[in-house]
């Protein structure tokens, strides 16, 4: 039967996703149909946002082949209709050719779709629906075998590391928590996303929430905690209302027997994504990191031993679970297997999101993928990361490769730099974020990045000297080697990135400012 | 009693097991500037002045939170130590208001006492000057905000000690100020029991009794340590114990 999905995910919705789905369910009504004779099934993010709102077609004829189209205002919403009804086989003489986008562009062909196998497929908001696609079978299949210590192996084995940026091993992780002396546990998975130009995590909990959920209650069986905290930013209210309403479900279905799982949503501090800030956040108190040890796997949330994972990470179980550690360990290079989720963005035509095995070169995903030409670098890892020049885009993706660039894997966000950008403007940017971040609680992130964020402006305006840059450097150097948590030990990270491969741009402006004295 | 060895500075010391890298510090005679560190209360690692060079360890470790390990060998006094401890102090005076001429605690300052310290006679680094306010809204005590390091002695004081919980830091980064209640003016907030503690606690002149005078201002930061023990213990001054 042929079917229509569209994406209700937050860009799309941005873009008109909501009217486009009445204006598709009012299209149906017109044509005097049943619900039933043509699905339309609202899902989550079908990548490509930059061409939002996305509407895909899957026809039942034609070996079951979809189509997909962009950009599609509601008033179009009959002929999609119409076109859904009739097939293909009208071919795209319609006027829609011009929406149509293609299926088999690199940008979708080169992906390879692990957490995010079921996201565009699965209605968030059902249960039954996301039941209907495997969720919730390994975690049954998990409690049914009552072997936590073989599942921790099998997490090993299959070489995941965690991906909101540290890359710590899951499964020693995992280990760690669960051979604490005996007492209660808990797990928190985070969801304080907050990297400029991130949003991975958001496509995952607003548009397969149950697949989180699995791999969360998969990972409290594993380390044998009966409860578990959710920390959602409160920046994402979709996220939020889609993460309630599949909690709320999976209570009324009775399928956490007697796991506790809490959402608690965060209220604007990106600090509370280094995980003891997170902790205090989730404890009640001010959200402020403290110095590790002890690690939260040893004393965390409540002084429980507290195992603390990433969306992704979590969302990534499922999937290995079923088709084996040793498929997923296949999968990537060196240390880094696997797959992981990017969110592009920046000066390219197809910002969106992209899942591809690591090891794939930056510039497949930038410049095949992404479509993206004329680039000056690609900035990774967010506030902490750096740059990567567009001469090292053939540099594979893991996370020992970008460290060695000077930048970092970081949790996935990937933003496109057009030629002509000046780096010391971005690496103020960046310093700003992180100046206004900065809990306040130690004195090189609180005073240190707001000294670095003038300085950097000394050379944005031209007027940086010889001084200023020695300084620039001696400060950096001091505010990472001596800050209390990771915001401000990566808080320099763009600044030194910039002065290592784009050096001459902060020395331009200083020769500039020591030439205007000295003219011979 | 378990005893554990380590060497600082190339001297080996043997200490009590639970013993923190500053407390052998300060036993080895070990001149290490710290700020927000006050016995008796809990530590928090905030001024990042005690940072040491723990050999094995990745990067540098705070001595008022590190607990001292079997073997341990750390160095207190390497360039790269003294440079950080340096431009933290600097921060910190580019940061506040701090005007040493015109404040109460000029003479009995433990600012002041780290600049010494760290050989702070010059500064490089843009001053702020940032707008503060005072608050002289109770009626013993001032809180003058353009000299605050944000160590939070007196929030851990009132909370740890006093178990008031008067004081509490408001906003981020830059813009964090120790607060009063829910921000109220300190005359107004009736948990506040005027015991002094904070003031006590503080390290600079930001919180000032408002009777003394720049000459008259003692230091007072081994009453934490002293009200700690005589609760741990249940002894008091009277009782001829504690000091």
């Amino acid at each position: 039967m042929a079917r229509i999905r569209c994406c209700t995910a937050s860009s799309c919705r941005a873009a008109g996703g909501q009217a486009l789905l009445q204006a598709l369910e009012q299209a149906r009504r017109d044509q005097g149909l049943a619900p039933g004779a043509l699905p339309i099934k609202a899902v989550g993010c079908l990548r490509l946002c930059a061409r939002g709102p996305l509407v895909a077609l899957d026809a039942a004829a034609h070996g079951g082949s979809q189509r997909l189209y962009g950009a599609v205002p509601p008033d179009r919403a009959p002929e999609l209709v119409q076109l859904a009804l009739e097939g293909h086989a009208a071919g795209d003489g319609s006027s829609l050719a011009a929406h149509g986008i293609d299926a088999e562009h690199p940008f979708f062909a080169l992906q390879q779709p692990v957490v995010l196998e079921a996201l565009g497929l699965v209605d968030p908001e059902s249960l039954d629906d996301a039941l209907a696609q495997g969720t919730y079978s390994q975690l049954q299949r998990c409690r049914a075998d009552g072997q936590p210590a073989q599942l921790r192996a099998c997490i090993r084995r299959s070489g995941l590391r965690g991906r909101g940026g540290a890359g710590y091993p899951t499964g020693l992780k995992w280990d760690t928590v669960a051979l604490q002396p005996p007492g209660p546990r808990l797990v928190v998975c985070n969801a304080d996303e907050g990297d400029p130009g991130a949003f991975m995590d958001r496509a995952v909990l607003e548009g397969d929430p149950h697949r989180l959920l699995e791999g969360l209650a998969i990972a409290a069986f594993a380390v044998g905690a009966q409860l578990g905290y959710i920390y959602l930013r409160a920046e994402y209210p979709l996220a939020i209302a889609r993460l309630r309403l599949a909690l709320q479900q999976l209570r009324q279905r009775g399928l956490l027997d007697g796991l506790d799982l809490q959402l608690r949503v965060g209220a604007g501090a990106y600090v509370c994504g280094e995980e003891t800030a997170l902790l205090a956040s989730i404890a009640g108190g001010r959200g402020t990191p403290r110095q590790r040890p002890p690690y939260p796997a040893q004393q965390g949330l409540f002084g429980c031993p507290t195992l603390i994972n990433n969306v992704e990470t979590l969302a990534a179980v499922p999937a290995i679970l079923r088709r084996g550690a040793d498929w997923y360990a296949a999968l990537g290079t060196g240390n880094s297997r696997g797959t992981k989720v990017f969110s592009l963005s920046g000066a390219l035509p197809h910002t969106g999101l992209v899942e591809v095995p690591m090891g794939t070169s930056l510039r497949t995903v930038v410049e095949t993928m992404g479509g993206a030409s004329g680039v000056k670098a690609v900035q990774t890892g967010g506030p902490a990361g750096g740059c990567i020049p567009a001469a090292l885009l053939d540099v594979p993706i893991a996370y020992e490769t970008l460290a060695d660039l000077g930048s970092m894997l970081g949790s996935g966000g990937m933003v496109v730099l057009p030629e002509g950008l000046p780096m010391p403007q971005l690496a103020r940017y960046f310093m700003r974020f992180c100046a206004s971040e900065s809990c306040g609680k130690c004195v090189p992130c609180r005073a240190g990045t707001v000294q670095l964020e003038q300085l950097l402006g000394r050379f944005c305006e031209g007027q940086g000297t010889a001084d200023d840059l020695q300084q620039l450097e001696q400060l950096c150097h001091m505010v990472q080697a001596t800050s209390l948590c990771g915001l401000g030990q990566g808080a320099p990270n763009p600044v030194l990135g910039a002065l290592r491969h784009f050096r001459h741009e902060f020395e331009q402006h200083r020769l500039e400012a020591d030439g205007a004295g000295s003219a011979p | 009693m378990t005893v554990l060895t380590l060497a600082i500075d190339g001297e080996s010391l043997a200490v009590p097991d639970g013993t923190t890298l500053l407390q052998a510090c300060r036993q080895r005679g070990v001149p290490l500037p710290t700020l927000c560190h006050l016995d008796g209360l809990q530590p928090v690692g905030a001024c990042r002045l005690c940072l040491l060079e723990l050999e094995g360890a990745a990067r540098l470790v705070p001595a008022c939170l590190t607990p001292v390990a079997e073997g341990m060998v750390v160095r207190s006094d390497t360039a790269q130590l003294r440079a950080f401890r340096r431009l933290t102090v600097e921060l910190l005076f580019a940061e506040g208001n701090h005007v040493c001429a015109v404040c109460v605690a000029n003479g009995a300052c433990e600012l002041q006492d780290a600049a010494v310290a760290v050989g702070l006679d010059h500064g490089r680094l843009a001053q702020q000057w940032p707008a503060r306010a005072v608050d002289a809204s109770h009626p013993r005590f001032g809180l003058d905000h353009n000299r605050c390091i944000l160590c939070t002695r007196c929030v851990r004081a009132c909370d740890q000690l006093e178990g008031a919980h008067v004081w509490d830091v408001a906003n981020r980064g830059s813009h964090c100020q120790i607060i009063a209640g829910l921000d109220q003016p300190w005359g107004s907030v009736e948990a506040c029991t005027s015991c002094g503690h904070c003031v006590d606690a503080c390290p600079t002149g930001a919180l000032f009794d408002k009777q003394e005078t720049c000459t008259e201002r003692q230091a007072r930061p081994q009453r934490a340590a002293a009200l700690r023990q005589a609760r741990d213990h249940g002894r008091w001054h009277n009782q001829g114990v504690v000091p």
